[in-house]
């Protein structure tokens, strides 16, 4: 019996599986948007803003969730300064110190980029924007962005991973499945957003990034249940029952309705959209509430 | 720094009296469970059932019978923190409430920590939970304030068989060896000592001898640090990342690629387009 067992949940749950769903889609977003504006061309500057524009959103509402599931949530700045001395309070080596300053960061840029955006689409009048983005700053924003935003995308699984809590720190792979989950998700929104917005040609593309997304979660799915062996037990439950319909309805059936567009006619790309939507947030909840559960 | 402090507890000498459990409640000024109301677990003695953010001490009864009865034996065993060498929950705690003393215990400061709970997944034991009079973490400080005041800890002050025993680590140590010889010497061979050494996270400061596997008594074998999987579990999650982007920049790079060929190429912002 792995080691695991022996320890206590951390009683991690609704606020917490939200956070995971909407920060992964504010990362992932940013990341999908960033590519864009920087490799894109004209026709896809609509959903460049959305993206900016659900990164900002998503992560103000992600510091709003983690907020509120503190125990003390007055106490949330303690993550950052240290209460008693009011230094810095930064441990590298802990995913939730280090993820603070990597949320806080990420805000910072995805508000940055919607500033930007804001005076792009013409609704923010400011001309130090207009030379911000057009300059190399504002390259290094986007790029910058980016990368935060592959951060926070990633380090929630890896914070579930460095516990000692049956499942998730039995694997090194809730990491790398948490961004991919977190890059189809955003590619979902986004594909649903550019729908609205009628930026079709984007909303193509979209879709081809979001069937190599799913086809890099899938993958990286399998080698989580692998690499949990014995462990693995936890899911012979209802959770791995819920686990497996979030890998049909939620990763493979959405990967042929990108792969095979008349399945369901017009609906096809928004119906996988929605149906990858659901199974990224049901596979937050299976992976948090399986464990939390033992 | 003073020199370490912590527990040897002789699990073969305690009787069960939660003297210990008692004494940590009265002088940590901790609540009662369930409005007080009594919680029988059905099938044991033990009634407050593990350890949390309100019961910093917690006498386990671990019933081994045969199936008709007629042979079985007790074990008991008064539970606590470990005051680990290397702690995971000190490793984790993002507000630094958690802290190392000058005793080499393991401290959660109330007035810091916020309720993260990332302590309480990261703990080996399963020994830190939330006390609901404060909604922060908490868990056994070694009576730090008794400590600080050159006082012993409550249990081991209340504990009316030495079964827990305080004192330097070193002279601790030394205490336990003796009696595991002792034991050996009167043909109790399955008695040993669990975490007196450095083999379990540098060693506990509040180890335990034992007479039988570490599991019968619901203690892990070989417990480890949360930290051990951060820099694989990394590695993995910035090579996706990588994958990732570099599939983004292939797309997009077919997508012009295939517009050219289809000659329906359209204009990049560089080349003067107007917003859309």
């Amino acid at each position: 019996m792995s080691d695991t067992f022996f320890t206590k949940p951390p009683h991690w749950e609704w606020f917490v599986i939200i956070y995971f769903f909407v920060g992964g889609i504010a990362a992932g977003s940013y990341v999908i948007a960033a590519l864009l504006d920087l490799f894109g061309d004209t026709r896809d500057r609509p959903v460049v803003r959305l993206g900016y524009y659900v990164a900002l959103i998503g992560i103000v509402v992600s510091g709003a969730l983690l907020s509120m599931d503190l125990g003390r949530p007055e106490r949330f700045w303690h993550m950052l300064i240290e209460s008693k001395r009011g230094w810095p309070m930064l441990k590298w080596w802990s995913p939730m110190s280090l993820g603070s300053w990597g949320i806080s960061a990420f805000g910072l840029f995805a508000l940055l980029s919607a500033l930007m955006a804001l005076e792009e689409g013409g609704t923010l009048r400011w001309a130090r924007l207009r030379t911000l983005r057009a300059g190399f700053l504002g390259k290094l924003i986007i790029v910058l962005g980016a990368v935060f935003g592959f951060f926070v995308a990633g380090y929630t699984g890896i914070l579930l991973s460095v516990t000692n809590r049956p499942m998730w720190a039995d694997t090194h792979f809730l990491g790398i499945l948490f961004l991919f989950s977190a890059t189809s998700t955003a590619a979902a929104a986004l594909i649903l957003l550019g729908l609205w917005r009628g930026a079709n040609d984007t909303v193509r593309w979209l879709s081809r990034l979001d069937r190599g997304a799913l086809v890099l979660e899938f993958l990286a799915l399998i080698a989580l249940v692998i690499s949990l062996g014995s462990v693995a037990r936890v899911w012979l439950s209802g959770w791995g029952a819920l686990l497996a319909a979030v890998v049909l309805a939620g990763i493979l059936f959405p990967l042929a309705l990108h792969t095979r567009a008349h399945l369901l006619g017009r609906l096809s790309v928004p119906a996988g959209a929605v149906l990858v939507l659901l199974g990224g947030f049901l596979m937050r909840m299976v992976i948090v509430l399986s464990s939390e559960g033992v | 720094m003073a020199e370490p402090m912590g527990f040897y507890t002789d699990t073969t000498v305690c009787i069960g009296c939660k003297a210990c459990e008692v004494a940590c409640k009265e002088w940590n000024q901790l609540p009662a469970a369930n409005g007080g109301i009594r919680q029988l677990s059905g099938d044991s003695y033990d009634n407050t059932q593990r350890l949390d953010g309100i019961h910093w001490r917690h006498v386990k009864f671990i019933e081994q019978f045969s199936e008709d009865r007629a042979v079985g034996r007790w074990l008991m065993m008064s539970d606590v923190c470990k005051h680990c060498v290397q702690a995971g929950c000190l490793e984790v705690c993002p507000t630094g409430a958690i802290i190392r003393t000058e005793f080499d215990t393991v401290v959660i400061q109330s007035d810091v920590c916020n309720g993260c709970r990332d302590c309480i997944g990261a703990c080996p034991f399963g020994v830190i939970d939330i006390n609901p009079a404060s909604n922060t973490a908490q868990k056994c400080t070694l009576c730090y304030d008794r400590l600080q005041s050159g006082l012993e800890p409550a249990c081991s002050k209340a504990c009316p068989t030495s079964s827990i025993q305080f004192g330097t680590i070193r002279e601790l140590h030394q205490r336990a060896e003796r009696r595991v010889q002792q034991l050996h010497d009167q043909g109790e061979k399955r008695a040993y000592l669990y975490g007196a050494d450095d083999n379990i996270l540098g060693g506990l400061n509040s180890f335990y001898l034992l007479v039988d596997q570490p599991e019968v008594y619901g203690l892990p074998r070989d417990p480890k640090l949360p930290s051990r999987n951060l820099f694989v579990s990394s590695i993995f999650s910035t090579l996706g990342a990588i994958v990732f982007g570099l599939f983004g920049l292939v797309s997009l790079r077919k997508r012009r690629m295939d517009e050219i060929a289809e000659g329906t190429r359209v204009q990049t912002p560089s080349q003067g387009s107007s917003d859309v």
